[in-house]
């Protein structure tokens, strides 16, 4: 199938079989590597990237499903000459050790943020009504979707919660 | 994963009827379930229709007051609109207790409640399994059934739903909109969406081919104290062991109303209205929680591993019962 996606701000015309998922459209065809494939399966959240600007697991959904959406990767986010403040929150935090889940922890936690600033709750809001507080316990509940198989998850906190901080 | 024809759907009724005229075809919407079944070879449609473009994505107010909530709307959207914050809260308490914010953003009204079984049988190819491939038998009944239900299962399969939203939307006596492929549309309760396994356990709804969900419409809202506990093997992003949706209005020092359904516990959704009758008119108490946990667990019978649901449903509903009839959370 022909189709056209905008990733990063630029369109792309690919022939795809419809069976290509929106990760191995932006890995294997666009060569947009930084976006990891971890399950493959919706489970550990390594494919985690910006869909409309919310967060999505990449693995989970066809790349023919996508014509006229805008698609976000860690490789839109910042570069390395100019990181976003969670790139560089990551870096000053050593939020990782092997750095593999590392782009879909990025790219979650910066949607993470839009949906605090949109007032959505989430398991660990005590009142559903009111606008959440963005406690650890909040970071940790809103970033379940992203596993760490080295186990950095108190840097990984510390580094959204100085961001969050900064934005307030 | 297989080959498959897709198409993309402008019209729901254009995409109802080429699914009632088509050999083994299957909507997308989210595909977070469905991709995910595709990829392992269980799922294997001829043709998806891409419905995720039709205009199904408003919450709207009904005329008497409800919710009508269209097939499309993301269950990250649902857990967010400050209508059910505030008026049903055990619904976006349930949406939030499940999958993750990825998931969330993808995973659609329509889709959620149509979500199969995360049975390992079912998901194992290599393994028998009635639902997958009827008449190869049940791994589960002698097998791994940690996670199986101890409720309303047969001697063919005891795999469990696995949706938390249709939990709740069953406490609340949601209804279910669908457009067959011939053009009719028709409303059922969300209880009569859902099909006990008995002897044919891949038949898991009464939807017909072609037939598309289009909303789930809520009733006005209840009132009352609204809670979702959900018990599972880590704190986040894990599937229901049980969990229980209440909703209880308290008349005095006496139970006035009470909304109870069940999940991790069945192969559907679980209510059991015997259980709410002998609530109303009681004044809370350790007893009558126990009475209300005999009622709903009479028949309930364990498989082995999963033999500590029943005690564990049975604290889940007297802590849940406890707190909802509780002068301050």
């Amino acid at each position: 199938m022909h189709i056209t996606l905008t990733v990063n701000g630029a369109e792309h015309a690919l022939e795809l079989d419809p069976r290509t998922s929106l990760l191995d459209a932006l890995r294997d065809h666009l060569d947009l590597t930084g976006t990891k494939k971890g399950c493959d399966h919706g489970q550990c959240g390594a494919c985690t990237v910006l869909l409309n600007n919310r967060r999505i697991n990449s693995c989970l959904s066809l790349a023919v499903m996508h014509e006229g959406d805008e698609i976000t990767t860690i490789e839109g986010l910042g570069s390395p000459e100019e990181l976003s403040p969670l790139q560089a929150a990551f870096v000053s935090h050593d939020g990782y050790q092997c750095g593999y889940c590392t782009p879909g922890q990025i790219c979650s936690a910066t949607a993470m943020l839009g949906e605090i600033r949109d007032g959505w709750p989430s398991h660990a809001t005590a009142d559903i009504t009111a606008s959440p507080e963005l406690t650890t316990e909040e970071i940790s509940e809103r970033m379940s979707g992203n596993l760490c198989r080295c186990s950095a998850y108190p840097n990984i906190v510390d580094a959204i919660a100085e961001v969050a901080e900064g934005s307030k | 994963m297989r080959p498959f024809e897709y198409q993309r759907a402008t019209k729901a009724q254009a995409a109802a009827q080429m699914a009632g005229a088509g050999n083994n075809t299957r909507f997308i919407a989210g595909g977070t379930n469905l991709l995910d079944l595709m990829k392992l070879e269980i799922e294997r449609p001829e043709t998806l229709i891409d419905i995720s473009r039709l205009p199904l994505d408003t919450i709207e107010q009904t005329h008497d007051g409800g919710l009508r909530i269209s097939a499309l709307v993301a269950n990250s959207d649902l857990a967010a609109d400050m209508r059910v914050r505030r008026d049903y809260a055990v619904l976006t308490r349930a949406l939030l207790a499940g999958a993750s914010g990825q998931l969330r953003n993808k995973a659609t009204t329509g889709g959620n409640l149509l979500q199969r079984t995360r049975c390992y049988y079912f998901y194992n190819p290599a393994m028998p399994c009635n639902k997958r491939d009827p008449g190869s038998g049940c791994g589960a009944l002698e097998g791994q059934n940690r996670i199986h239900a101890v409720l309303g299962g047969s001697p063919h399969c005891i795999a469990t739903h696995p949706s938390d939203m249709a939990v709740a939307m069953l406490a609340l006596d949601a209804t279910v909109e669908v457009l067959a492929a011939d053009g009719t549309e028709r409303t059922l309760p969300l209880a009569e969406l859902y099909r006990l396994p008995g002897d044919t356990p891949h038949i898991e709804t009464t939807l017909q081919a072609g037939d598309l969900i289009t909303a789930v419409v809520l009733p006005p809202p209840l009132g009352g104290r609204h809670l979702y506990r959900k018990v599972r093997d880590r704190a986040s992003y894990a599937f229901a062991l049980t969990s229980v949706a209440a909703i209880i209005e308290m008349d005095g020092d006496t139970i006035g109303a009470a909304r109870l359904a069940f999940g991790g516990l069945a192969p559907m959704p679980w209510r059991d209205r015997s259980v709410e009758n002998l609530l109303i008119g009681q004044k809370p108490s350790p007893e009558l929680w126990d009475a209300a946990a005999d009622a709903l667990l009479g028949s309930a019978r364990g498989y082995g591993h999963n033999d500590f649901k029943i005690p564990l449903a049975r604290r889940t509903l007297a802590s849940v019962l406890s707190d909802a009839c509780a002068e301050e959370l």
